[in-house]
């Protein structure tokens, strides 16, 4: 059968970090197998992890880490300005991640616990599109490099990329896993959105929601069995406000 | 079907040398539940004392086995202007030990609409034809209810079937590979006593059962409950999940999609296996949701489960297993919905009944 030869360009491809850990931007150079395909699809101009090479002429920008400094702020904008597509690329990006557990003590607090009365600025922790408008998100604590690679395939042959709208629980019975709630563990697998293998409750750690709610999940229903199983409110909340990621459903 | 009975010493023999011999499944304990029961799981063996033959029931089916989670279905390598579609089919042997009746009851489901249709599925029959299916019988856990649809017994879809009698197992054999392998390990006729052993055996698990639904008219009670406010009460509880279809042994609902392998030289196709309470299982091209509410998708799961398949093939797909039931986290099961369903109508009745009395 005939078809019409596939050509296609490589993305115009930037990584920055903000406050963060890079872990996600590491994710990218990982993955060893098909590493060499991966880079092929991208024009590096700039990625700081990997290249000292800094170029600005970028279209497609992965943004890692939440804006905690004013001169942050700056940096994303000037970022938004040049990106045709801006990815937030990780838990921290796109919900705050575990930076968020600053938002809950006064910032003075904070500076005087971590930097010993040091003069450092910070800001209240602030997810990527509470700046600038995000055209498409990325979760994972870390990233899972098989849905980059394939969201990445997808951006350079111009295919629509989504992420999965059903919760972890799927990817979890595929892998035959006892749920941890008959382990008698809060586990946030049921209103987390899936995609990433399970990979956390495969291991028997209860899922912490790093990806954030699923698509139209039943919060009331998860509450009241959280509820019936006598598990424990204030291990609950611990957990849907571990990643920030569930600030929109509010436990009472 | 020819009939044996073998020793129960005799029996781990010849299972221990079908499992040394080939790549083998059978249950094995998984995990113990925060209050002590145990989970069981098909798992890899690979001597018979592996195996835990009075397991009760494995949380998640067997249906893995044949109907994979995640199957790749096609391989396409693009040639400058050409490309070429490669789709294998080939199975590895498979033994399967310890399938309940109600599991190999799903399989026949499976069969039926996998098999026996128009278009036959090549990935299922490959890997039906090379499993050899040993079953197991088992008496009901208090909540199942298979023999609500007669599947507390079966008589064909498997290779080999088993019934406790003591200290023998009679032995169905329902192939000339089982009948062969047989051959091997010292087996009887069974004897007039053995038989007796069997029908008590059979009376017993049949006089088990604690959990009933009645399951009769349920085509029709579905077709006139399609508007009942049932729906919306128990879809309110909904996780949307879909775990009660991933651990069913017959849901077999599917999405497809076509990836481009990362070096843009090819693509795949893969096979999903999906469940109707997942949020965009009715999602079309343009994004409208044919199912946006949480109690339509749970009332799609019981249509096709006792209705759908009913009206078309004259059998429901649900066999009785309840391991939804034990799975669903919201405390959803098929006892409790569709017992709703039928006291809305028992309600109807008590109102509005103008029934000629018996004279």
């Amino acid at each position: 059968m005939k078809n019409p030869v596939y050509t296609f360009e490589k993305l115009k491809f930037a990584s920055f970090e903000f406050t963060c850990c890079e872990g996600c931007q590491l994710q990218l150079a990982n993955r060893e197998a098909s590493l060499a395909e991966f880079f092929s699809l991208l024009d590096v101009r700039t990625f700081r992890e990997i290249s000292s090479e800094k170029h600005d002429d970028y279209d497609v920008a992965f943004v890692e880490g939440s804006i905690s400094r004013s001169d942050e702020i700056e940096r994303l904008l000037a970022i938004r300005r040049q990106a045709k597509t801006l990815v937030a690329f990780g838990t921290c990006a796109c919900f705050g991640g575990v930076n968020s557990l600053k938002n809950r003590y006064p910032v003075e607090e904070c500076i005087a616990e971590v930097y010993d009365g040091l003069p450092v600025e910070s800001l209240p922790v602030r997810k990527i599109s509470d700046i600038v408008k995000v055209d498409f998100s990325i979760p994972g604590c870390p990233v899972a490099k098989k849905e980059v690679e394939w969201i990445v395939v997808n951006l350079v042959t111009g295919s629509l990329a989504t992420l999965p709208k059903y919760p972890v629980c799927v990817e979890c019975k595929e892998q035959l896993n006892t749920c941890l709630f008959d382990l008698g563990e809060i586990c946030l697998g049921p209103i987390t959105r899936a995609g990433c293998d399970a990979v956390c409750t495969t291991g028997k750690t209860p899922c912490l929601g790093c990806r954030g709610p699923a698509d139209d999940i039943n919060f009331p229903a998860f509450l009241e069995l959280v509820e019936k199983r006598g598990l424990s409110r204030r291990d609950l909340k611990e957990k849907l406000g571990f990643y920030n990621a569930f600030e929109a459903y509010p436990c009472p | 079907m020819i009939y044996k009975v073998i020793s129960k010493p005799e029996f781990r023999r010849f299972i221990d040398a079908l499992v040394k011999a080939n790549n083998s499944f059978g249950p094995r304990l998984a995990d113990r539940t925060a209050d002590g029961k145990p989970v069981y799981r098909f798992m890899p063996v690979s001597s018979v004392d592996e195996i835990d033959f009075d397991y009760t029931a494995t949380a998640s089916s067997a249906k893995h086995f044949f109907l994979p989670f995640s199957e790749e279905l096609s391989r396409f390598r693009f040639h400058g202007s050409d490309w070429e579609q490669h789709s294998a089919y080939e199975a590895d042997p498979v033994v399967l030990i310890g399938l309940r009746a109600c599991d190999i009851s799903a399989l026949n489901i499976l069969d039926d609409v996998l098999l026996n249709g128009n278009y036959p599925s090549p990935y299922y029959l490959a890997k039906r034809k090379n499993t050899f299916v040993i079953g197991l019988d088992h008496l009901p856990l208090p909540d199942c209810f298979c023999k609500s649809l007669a599947h507390h017994t079966v008589s064909t879809g498997f290779n080999l079937f088993c019934s406790d009698i003591g200290e023998k197992y009679y032995l169905s054999i329902n192939s000339s590979k089982a009948f062969t392998y047989l051959k091997e390990f010292q087996t009887e006729d069974p004897s007039y006593e053995d038989n007796c052993l069997l029908t008590e055996r059979r009376k017993l698990i049949s006089d088990s059962f604690k959990t009933e639904i009645d399951v009769t008219s349920l085509p029709s009670i579905l077709d006139i409950e399609f508007d009942s406010p049932v729906w919306e009460k128990w879809g309110s509880k909904c996780l949307n999940c879909g775990t009660c279809a991933m651990v069913c042994p017959t849901c077999y609902c599917y999405s497809l999609e076509e990836r481009f392998d990362i070096d843009l030289k090819g693509a795949s196709r893969n096979r999903k296996l999906y469940s109707c309470n997942l949020v965009d299982f009715a999602v079309v091209a343009g994004g409208h949701n044919f199912r946006p509410k949480n109690g339509d998708r749970l009332k799609y799961r019981y249509y096709h489960q006792h209705r759908g398949f009913a009206e078309n093939d004259n059998q429901q797909i649900c066999v009785g297993c309840n391991r939804c039931g034990r799975a669903c986290l919201a405390d959803i099961n098929p006892k409790d919905v569709i017992n709703d369903l039928r006291m809305e109508k028992d309600s109807c009745m008590i109102c509005v009944s103008q029934s000629p009395g018996r004279i």
